[in-house]
């Protein structure tokens, strides 16, 4: 018969250590591949706009008149296509979520990438 | 005759994780008849198909369920590689039965704990939960993601396991294993439980067969029905049995459910066995022309995604029918006749999902 027969599981319970942590005394478990937050760094975009095409929920905004690159923290859901499609490697994933905001806002980069001038041609001697 | 009155229940209802609304007639305390309404979280995911690319679409797919994500995930791109003709390496459809089944874990762990809240059993419920965070916890490690898991795309899958971590994954199952073992068996054999769950809500076999309940509703009413069996993905080299019980009440319908966890860990037991090397995904080219049902095994029963392409990087159509939504017209049958102070219970027994069911 079935009575009692959580008292193991109990006992034991009470006299292990909690499941739970002090968040945020104690830091939030954490894993390398945890996908946190999107990271950019301006050095390196070329302003493709991939990542404005391949975003599934339009959180970026590349205007390249203005050299700039926009993101909506509440939009983005961490997915990072963008940072798979990215072909300058300018996006990386970050495994800290970002902190609570009181307000919704975009977060706007500047890119500074300067393309690196091509290298001038040998003038062939006409034979 | 005695007066009927109608109660309200849902949708914002202690015991409800999500909002459904039931109008349940009563005369005294029995219910006699039950009006369902859904539609308190309808989000288009169906219309989305066509404004967003075939490629893009998967993690929207796969944000139909907050739960079994990735299976939405998986079916939708299975769908779209049997429209391509897509063979997916060997590798990328174990890695799928594997976090399908993590999946399964945590969905009927999770469903596990709010069954428990629903009769008032909390401490069971925090145990079923501290369980279900070890299986995240696996999940979180291996694709990134704690429910969303983002791990799938069209051609493979986007992320690999290496076969260390294989082989610890393997050895913490037999953790996971020891402690559902002692949760289940108080779900199983303990006095409370069982005065609360025995011939409660029952669904005979032909209600269960004609109402079109699909997964562990259907297998407790003795309905053997399972999409793995089609063998879809790699399912058709690993060998499992279906659960069935035949009573068709609530108890039947947790039991099933218990056995099916020990089904699952044994199955990714088994795929991380007979895991091959080798890549994981392959490059896709082209766009879908053409249409498909896919049709594979939720935590909660058959899914369905009709896809359909006309050779553009644009969907024309995409049509999710889940599990919840089957099992609805059963949840209707089996709340008739039963008293006002079981409603929870019945309800939470079908495991209801309705941000799946409303899409």
């Amino acid at each position: 018969m079935g009575f009692f027969e959580m008292t193991k599981t109990a006992l034991r319970t009470v006299l292990s250590r909690p499941a739970t942590i002090l968040y945020p005394a104690q830091a939030a478990k954490r894993t390398p591949v945890t996908r946190g937050h999107i990271v950019f760094d301006g050095s390196k975009c070329i302003s493709c706009s991939i990542c404005q095409r391949k975003c599934p929920a339009q959180a970026i905004v590349l205007n390249k008149e203005a050299k700039s690159w926009q993101i909506d923290r509440f939009r983005c859901v961490m997915c990072s296509s963008c940072v798979d499609t990215c072909p300058s490697k300018c996006l990386s994933m970050d495994p800290v979520y970002t902190a609570p905001a009181s307000a919704k806002g975009v977060e706007v980069f500047t890119i500074t990438y300067v393309k690196p001038p091509k290298p001038e041609k040998k003038e062939e001697s006409k034979t | 005759m005695t007066k009927q009155i109608i109660v309200p229940f849902g949708p914002q209802h202690p015991v409800l994780p999500e909002p459904i609304h039931l109008d349940l007639v009563l005369e005294d305390e029995k219910v006699v008849d039950v009006i369902p309404t859904i539609g308190y979280i309808h989000r288009g995911f169906e219309k989305l198909v066509e404004k967003r690319e075939f490629t893009e679409y998967v993690f929207i797919a796969e944000r139909t369920c907050g739960i079994c994500s990735f299976i939405h995930g998986a079916t939708y791109c299975q769908g779209i590689e049997q429209i391509m003709g897509i063979q997916v390496p060997e590798r990328a459809e174990y890695l799928r039965v594997i976090w399908s089944e993590y999946s399964r874990l945590h969905s009927h762990l999770l469903w596990f704990g709010l069954y428990a809240d629903s009769f008032g059993f909390e401490n069971l419920f925090m145990n079923a939960w501290r369980i279900r965070e070890r299986v995240l916890d696996v999940m979180e490690q291996t694709t990134g993601g704690r429910v969303i898991q983002g791990s799938c795309k069209v051609g493979g899958v986007r992320k690999d396991i290496s076969n260390e971590k294989l082989d610890e994954m393997a050895k913490d199952l037999d953790t996971i294993d020891r402690e559902m073992k002692e949760m289940t068996t108080v779900f199983l054999n303990d006095d409370t439980v069982r005065h609360r769950t025995r011939n409660v809500g029952v669904l005979s076999r032909e209600d269960a067969y004609h109402l079109g309940a699909a997964g562990p509703t259907a297998r407790g009413s003795g309905v053997a029905i399972d999409l793995r069996m089609t063998g879809y993905g790699a399912y058709d080299r690993l060998n499992f049995h279906v659960a069935t019980e035949s009573c068709g009440d609530c108890y039947s319908r947790h039991s099933v459910r218990a056995q099916e966890l020990f089904t699952s860990t044994d199955l990714i037991r088994q795929a991380i066995r007979k895991i091959p090397d080798g890549p994981v995904d392959i490059k896709v080219t082209g766009a879908p022309n053409g249409e498909f049902f896919m049709r594979s095994e939720q935590p909660r029963g058959e899914l369905v995604h009709y896809l359909k392409g006309n050779g553009t990087k644009f969907l024309v159509r995409s049509r999710i029918r889940t599990p919840t939504l089957t099992n609805i017209p059963p949840l209707v049958k089996m709340l008739q006749g039963c008293d006002l102070a079981d409603v929870p219970v019945i309800v939470l027994s079908i495991d209801p999902c309705i941000s799946c069911t409303e899409r």
